[in-house]
């Protein structure tokens, strides 16, 4: 076992001890720190990959970024037993159902990805991830829906703004 | 209304301009001011090192002084208790005996003389008041201390040291005010 | 055996770098507290501190050893383990940002040629934001754990100055990094030592100052000290801490200030080269080059540094809406702009 298979078994431990911490934990702060470091692990796995690139963006943005703003909110919403509301038992159910077609869908995802299997990531020398790559592939292969997702940012940005305005 | 003098300005109230609003200038100028600072005198007195001058008037610590020959001036009269708007001062005044003309200048002395330094405003006035130079203030003040015991100063603490015997703490304990 | 295949003497290497960038960065860091004290009195004709040793040099030490040897106080209702986290959070944010940073040229040591930087990662830069967007959990975390609505305040503020200042640095950088063409920062180094090459500072004099501001922000320096505003949040979010674990979090600001410090001198004013002299010329004085380059670096951040502390003397806190307004409304509109111009102006060149 080289130190690249220890390192992706203990990333992928992390990320999954951490994703049922999520679940599991009382307190919403500790949810929202858990996932950071499911963040975390996964950033791990990307720097095996070598996709330096999508590793530190995730780092960035979603650990730097959105997961600040959760923690804000969560925060400021004083979160306890007491201020619990009192949820529907049609909501539990209907919860449980959708959760359970959600994960019904991944497993038949995995089980049906026959192409990947026998395939083993590029560890530590394949090059696509690296930043002068992967832009080159956005900007030209795959320029019309890159664009076409920075207008559903902008449009995301004004409605906020519009919003704000009210 | 009319103003009540010339001086009086108008105070523009325009919304700031963009340049403004990002401060920059202003910063700027405020930075030159600083910056100028630092080669400016420091009026800093480094104190343990160097000490600052008191001024000739300034009053300190009583001290019960003596005559040349090491005498002690002070006849217990009381003018100086008298005097004093703090009252500050006690004294137990004592007849001097035989073979102690070498110690008290007069026939009477003070047996006990003490000043509670924290009543005392340092006036000054029981050194008007002495009619024989038996006190006066000197240049240093009173030193902290623990307990309120400590602050009443006994003959021990006020009298000056002899100046036959112990001829460079009389000249250290004097200053230069008499 | 192929976990013991490694190259052993990369590792060694590796170490002892990390270790003496470590401690050479938390030394500095110390001497910049003083340098604080220093440079605040001399702006306002004071001596400042100088009993402890002579010139007061030893005074950091005895103020790192007063907060050592204080009592540690963890207030009953806070969240232990958080409570004891934040604080390290910040630290180990503010030290791992110098893994990226390029201290000198390589050196000829023992045989092998040693590049003095932790890690040449092909991201460089943004390694730094990533590391600089970790840094507002040691403030949140600690703010929240002390169960103090004063703390928490601070910590929020903390948390939004950041990600606000956050967004316009990236901007300003952007219009850089359309210049260099590369994210390492050796790379961006070694294009502005070559010849016939100014500093990057000569094409991108916005851009600068945009990042200047920034990482005054993001270093929680004066004006941008909201979240440790006194007079309004009693202490700011360090409020319950005491003994080391306040001294971390006042400790990593100073880090953080070296380590920004660093990373404009690299970025803007050509970090280790030294001005007027061509070090491709004088490639027989060997390791003494890159001696000559640290120097040159280190001299450049002291630099910055006090002009850091000249600016934190001077001005005044900013108010919550001129901060928030100068960050929104007047940061980002430039750093675009910025970003706008060089990309057309590169572009009108190409052609």
């Amino acid at each position: 076992m080289g130190i690249v298979q220890i390192l992706f078994w203990f990333l992928t431990a992390l990320a999954l001890v951490s994703a049922l911490m999520v679940l599991l934990s009382k307190n919403p702060v500790f949810s929202v720190l858990w996932l950071i470091a499911v963040f975390f692990a996964i950033s791990g796995h990307y720097i095996l990959l070598n996709a330096q690139f999508l590793a530190i963006v995730n780092m960035i943005v979603y650990a730097g970024a959105i997961m600040v703003l959760f923690l804000f909110v969560i925060m400021l919403m004083n979160l306890n037993k007491e201020t619990e509301p009192q949820k529907n038992i049609w909501m539990k159910i209907a919860g449980a159902v959708s959760g359970g077609c959600l994960l019904m869908v991944l497993i038949s995802l995995v089980k049906q990805a026959n192409e990947m299997t026998g395939k083993t990531a590029l560890m530590k020398d394949g090059n696509i991830g690296l930043i002068g790559n992967l832009g080159k592939a956005l900007f030209s292969d795959f320029v019309v829906p890159f664009e076409i997702s920075s207008v559903l940012f902008l449009s995301a940005m004004v409605g906020a703004v519009v919003i704000g305005k009210k | 209304m009319q103003a009540l003098t010339t001086r009086a300005q108008q105070v523009e109230r325009k919304p700031l301009s963009f340049l403004e609003s990002i401060y920059l200038w202003n910063i700027f100028k405020g930075m030159a001011i600083t910056f100028k600072h630092m080669f400016k005198k420091q009026p800093t007195v480094h104190y343990p090192e160097v000490k600052r001058e008191f001024s000739p008037v300034f009053r300190g610590l009583h001290v019960l002084n003596r005559d040349a020959e090491g005498r002690e001036n002070c006849t217990a009269c009381g003018l100086c208790a008298v005097a004093c708007p703090a009252e500050a001062i006690t004294m137990e005044a004592a007849e001097r005996l035989e073979g102690e003309e070498n110690l008290y200048r007069e026939e009477k002395y003070a047996a006990k003389y003490e000043i509670n330094m924290l009543r005392c405003i340092f006036c000054g006035l029981c050194e008007e008041a002495c009619p024989k130079d038996a006190i006066y203030l000197s240049e240093t003040f009173a030193p902290s201390d623990y307990s309120r015991k400590g602050f009443i100063y006994g003959k021990e603490n006020l009298l000056i040291p002899n100046p036959v015997t112990h001829p460079t703490e009389y000249a250290a304990a004097k200053g230069n005010r008499i | 055996m192929t976990l013991l295949a490694l190259d052993w003497f990369l590792l060694i290497e590796k170490l002892v770098l990390i270790a003496v960038i470590i401690f050479a960065s938390l030394g500095i860091a110390l001497y910049t507290t003083f340098a604080e004290r220093k440079v605040a009195a001399i702006l306002q004709d004071r001596p400042g501190p100088n009993r402890a040793g002579s010139f007061g040099l030893l005074q950091p030490l005895a103020d790192g050893l007063k907060l050592i040897t204080k009592e540690e106080i963890i207030p009953n209702s806070a969240n232990k383990a958080l409570f004891i986290l934040g604080p390290g959070l910040a630290m180990t944010a503010a030290l791992m940002t110098c893994a990226v940073v390029p201290w000198g040229n390589k050196v000829e040591m023992f045989g092998r040629s040693i590049a003095l930087q932790i890690a040449d990662i092909n991201i460089g830069i943004l390694y730094v934001f990533g590391v600089v967007s970790m840094g507002v959990y040691g403030v949140m975390i600690g703010g929240w754990a002390s169960n103090n609505k004063f703390s928490l305040m601070a910590a929020l503020r903390g948390a939004s100055q950041a990600i606000s200042y956050e967004l316009a640095m990236g901007l300003s950088l952007i219009a850089l990094l359309m210049l260099t063409g590369s994210l390492s920062l050796r790379k961006i180094v070694e294009q502005q030592m070559m010849d016939g090459h100014f500093w990057n500072i000569a094409y991108q004099p916005l851009g600068f100052l945009i990042f200047f501001i920034c990482a005054m922000a993001e270093c929680n320096r004066t004006p941008f000290d909201l979240p440790e505003a006194e007079n309004e949040l009693n202490f700011g979010y360090h409020q319950e801490y005491s003994s080391m674990k306040l001294g971390f979090y006042l400790f990593s600001e100073y880090i953080n200030m070296f380590i920004s410090s660093t990373i404009m001198a690299t970025m803007f004013f050509g970090g280790y080269d030294v001005p007027f002299f061509n070090e491709a010329a004088h490639a027989d004085l060997g390791n003494w080059l890159a001696v000559i380059g640290i120097v040159s670096l280190l001299f450049k951040v002291i630099i910055f540094i006090f002009v850091f502390m000249w600016i934190r003397w001077t001005i005044p806190r900013f108010r919550y809406d001129q901060l928030m307004n100068l960050g929104w409304k007047k940061m980002i509109p430039l750093a675009l702009a910025n970003m706008v111009i060089t990309g057309a102006v590169i572009l009108w060149l190409q052609k």
